[in-house]
């Protein structure tokens, strides 16, 4: 087992190389760079821009360099020192503002995936078990409607409620009179009131998405002759469906921890922006519209980092659930 | 009978309310099982045996349902009246009546291990705190011959053989020590082998502990190793029942004479015997073996190699059927696929005398010619329903070959398919219907006609008949000795049935781990087995006479691991 998950580490390694290699690219990709992109602001601001002054700047950056140097130089900051490069737009160590945008997203993440787990688990039973009852139907019903609306059309829809009938203050993840104020209990209690729109329209789709694969497999497994076994013996209805088919069609439950973070990342930015949330996907946004390279290039870099992290979780994860796997190996 | 019934059926229906209509899955059944006897249900796929038998459990799926008829044990609790998932019809499961089914792989959790699904079963019936269940398991597993247990029962399905994984089972159906044991199939999944020493197993565990055993089967040669009753079950009825002796020699409904003969024919030999010829083989075999290799891995071990096949050699003539027998894991499907040359053999020579009489090197063809030789050499595979593809109909299942060959199109294929109906005794007019509008001895005749439509040389059989009825499997066979004479085919003919390859093989040769152990003239090798080897697998092989139980007096052979 340790060897596995040494291998799985070293195998790691490659992979968030290339992953590097592909960000630092696609961020290269479009034309021009930051210097550029600013003086356009600039001289549509009505500002004058003097050449001279920009092609220094362009050599203090390293913007001239050829992209295998500039690439270089950037990945050796990282490893040597934890230098993620500057960004240009906050005037800032990308570290900085990396960090502490990762903990509002990592929290949103969990409890996200919480909240999915906990609410298509016992649908998904529920309608693979009583699969074309009325109460399967129903849910079938709100699983389509929550993958098929955008999710930010929810956000909105649910920020109105919250705000018209719950007097909330919506938005961000704290009211303004907590804005940078010590951690308490009311402050707490604050945050938890703001969570829950976020992490209920972020888990919305994957909810209705595992309800529909827990259904289809449950129902597959229900009917295998082990299951019948179960049965045999003299098991209540309950504990042979929780032992038995459910043990087997829980995998893509585990499988999920892989995916979420960078569904987060990617799918909910637009939500976030809405919703006006701290996390990193709004960040990264602005830094690919401003061609903030490094910037962009270490986020997308994390969160590959991260999202290898949860696979390699709900690997594990995975093979202590099912022997299978394990012996596999 | 002086002994009062421990379980009796009385006039049970069962009936499954279908979306267009009601299928009567079981009609008007009644039979008893008694203290100590082995009651056997025979009848082919779809006449309602495991319905019946799971019935008795309670345990009838969604929309079939009792609909008429009494199930009562002998304390007056009748099963029939019992809700479904009760906590009445719960202690009758696995306390009063144990169920053991017939695909041990499936029927076993893969995610617990063998000692915690037993000793669920345990603890369901029983005051037990874990280590006394413990104890109780291993204990149970020693009672089904499972050597070393304490060490077994952490083991998971997996990592047991199929003979062990259907002791488990049984083990697992005895936790709860049961009064009547019903048996699905038990062997129907397992080698000649180790069904003796399962139906064994299940013949000593009732002896010892007095219960009726409900053994439900299609073999007619088990029925007559292990039974004391019998009732032939057919669309649903019991069309006769009575002791095991009146049923084999003086049985009154056709249907049991039908199936007792489909049965004894396949004791006798099928095939006019060969012309000795001086011809040169049409395939010759020399020396052939197959090493899988482990798999490598960035960062990782090499998993150890697996040999297969060792040294195998043979030669198939011209108009022959060699068999080739075995019990899985003796390599035979892997000889087989490497004479197709599908997979690369590791060494040996396998050399191919094409239609102009010159030697080809199989081993040394290149893609070109690897095209060419699957134009001669064709293959039949073991299961009708999922080697034919739904979604195609007759007429292009069979029509493929020619045109991928590039041999007719049009009107043309239309009538070389017909023609090839035709031939395996279809109507061609069903050309234009899909799979799914057939039965299994149908589609087995659509996968002979794909296989013939190249007008091949020799066809390889692998294990053919083993998914058919057993009347439905005597008469593919005589279609293939049709055909055999007809076309002058050769075939190899792999199977683990030996009754199978006695009907229709010229010569046999007897696998076991990789090698060949013994390969000769059928009715010698049948008769007369030189080797230890086949000794044992011969006299494992249920004989279908009641008076001469060949399988429980067999010859056994204790392998040197």
């Amino acid at each position: 087992m340790v060897r596995y998950v040494l291998r799985r580490i070293l195998y790691m390694i490659p992979t968030l190389f290339g992953m590097s290699l592909i960000a630092f690219l696609i961020i290269q990709l479009p034309p021009g760079d930051y210097l550029t992109s600013l003086v356009a602001n600039m001289t549509s601001n009505g500002q004058t821009v003097d050449p001279a002054q920009i092609a220094k700047l362009r050599q203090i950056y390293g913007l001239g360099d050829p992209f295998y140097i500039q690439y270089g130089k950037w990945i050796w900051g990282i490893i040597s020192r934890g230098d993620f490069g500057y960004s240009f737009e906050w005037n800032q160590p990308v570290a900085r503002l990396i960090w502490s945008s990762m903990g509002a997203t990592l929290l949103i993440s969990l409890l996200s995936l919480i909240f999915v787990w906990a609410v298509s688990l016992p649908i998904g039973i529920y309608s693979a078990v009583r699969r074309h009852s009325f109460g399967d139907h129903v849910f079938t019903f709100v699983g389509f409607l929550g993958l098929a609306v955008p999710n930010f059309i929810l956000a909105l829809t649910l920020m109105y409620l919250a705000y018209r009938y719950f007097g909330q203050s919506v938005g961000g993840l704290s009211s303004p009179q907590f804005e940078g104020a010590p951690w308490s209990f009311a402050k707490l209690i604050d945050l938890l009131s703001h969570l829950w729109i976020p992490v209920v329209i972020i888990g919305a789709s994957g909810t209705a998405a595992l309800i529909r694969i827990l259904r289809a497999n449950l129902t597959d497994e229900l009917h295998k002759p082990y299951v019948v076994t179960a049965r045999a013996k003299g098991l209540p209805e309950h504990r042979v469906i929780l032992r038995y088919p459910l043990r087997i069609a829980l995998n893509p439950f585990v499988s999920a921890l892989g995916w979420v973070l960078p569904h987060l990342v990617s799918g909910a930015t637009i939500v976030a922006i809405v919703l006006n949330l701290p996390t990193a996907g709004p960040l990264l946004f602005k830094a690919l519209v401003s061609q903030d390279m490094y910037l962009a290039g270490s986020f997308i870099l994390v969160l590959s980092a991260l999202t290898l992290v949860g696979m390699l979780i709900s690997d594990l994860l995975l093979a202590a659930l099912d022997p299978r796997i394990r012996y596999d190996r | 009978m002086a002994t009062e019934p421990l379980l009796s059926v009385r006039d049970l229906s069962i009936d499954f309310a279908l979306r267009t209509h009601i299928l009567h899955a079981v009609r008007g059944v009644n039979f008893d099982l008694r203290h100590g006897q082995t009651m056997c249900l025979v009848g082919e796929s779809g006449s309602g045996k495991s319905v019946t038998a799971r019935a008795l459990l309670g345990l009838v799926d969604r929309p079939g349902r009792i609909s008429r008829g009494t199930i009562r044990l002998h304390d007056g609790i009748d099963i029939a009246r019992l809700r479904p998932g009760g906590r009445a019809i719960r202690r009758v499961r696995g306390r009063r009546i144990g169920l053991v089914f017939q695909e041990p792989m499936s029927s076993l959790s893969p995610v617990h291990t063998i000692g915690a699904q037993i000793a669920e079963a345990v603890r369901l019936h029983r005051r037990l705190d874990r280590r006394a269940a413990r104890a109780r398991v291993a204990e149970l597993l020693r009672a089904v011959e499972i050597a070393s247990p304490e060490e077994m029962l952490d083991r998971y399905t997996f990592e047991f053989s199929g003979g062990m994984r259907q002791r488990a089972m049984i083990a697992m159906a005895l936790a709860g020590e049961p009064e009547v044991l019903i048996a699905d199939e038990p062997t129907t999944a397992l080698d000649v082998t180790t069904q003796a020493e399962i139906l064994d197993l299940i013949k000593r565990l009732q002896i010892e502990r007095g219960m009726a055993v409900l053994l439900i089967t299609h073999d007619m040669g088990i029925v007559a190793e292990v039974a004391d009753q019998v009732a032939v079950m057919r669309f649903g009825r019991i069309v006769e029942q009575g002791s095991v002796e009146r049923i084999f020699y003086d049985a009154e409904h056709a249907y049991t004479r039908r199936l007792l003969g489909a049965t004894r024919k396949l004791e006798r030999t099928g095939v006019a015997p060969r012309k000795s010829e001086v011809s040169p083989p049409i395939l010759s075999v020399r020396g052939l073996g197959k090493v899988f290799e482990g798999r490598r891995r960035m960062f990782g071990r090499a998993t150890s190699p697996v040999r297969a096949v060792s040294d195998v050699s043979f030669d198939l003539f011209e108009g022959e059927s060699l068999g080739i027998v075995g019990e899985s894991g003796s390599g035979k499907t892997t000889v087989g696929r490497m004479v197709l040359r599908i997979i690369d053999p590791s060494e040996g020579s396998i050399r191919y005398r094409d239609r102009d009489g010159a030697s080809v090197d199989l081993c040394a063809l290149g893609r070109e010619g690897r095209r060419a030789y699957h134009r001669d050499v064709r293959l039949v595979f073991q299961d009708p329903f999922a080697s034919l593809n739904p979604r195609l109909n007759v007429k292009q299942i069979v029509g493929e070959p020619l045109l991928i060959a590039g041999i007719a199109n049009g009107r043309a294929l239309d009538r070389r398919v017909a023609e090839l109906l035709d031939m395996v005794g279809l109507d061609p007019l069903a050309m234009e219907r899909y799979p799914h509008a057939f039965s299994g001895g149908q589609r087995q005749r659509i996968g002979i006609a794909r296989a013939l439509a190249l007008d091949p040389r020799i066809i390889i059989a692998d294990e053919a008949t083993s998914a058919l009825d057993v009347s439905i499997r005597s008469q593919i066979l005589d279609l293939l000795i049709g055909l055999q004479a007809r076309l002058g085919l050769s075939f190899l003919f792999i199977a683990h049935d030996i009754s199978v390859v006695r009907y229709f093989c010229h010569r046999v040769a007897v696998m076991h781990r990789g090698r060949i152990v013994e390969i000769g003239d059928t009715a010698t090798i049948c008769s007369r087995p030189a080797e230890p080897y086949t000794k044992s697998l011969i006299s494992a092989v249920p004989n279908p006479d009641p008076r001469a139980k060949r399988m429980l007096n067999r010859h056994r052979f204790t392998a040197a691991a």
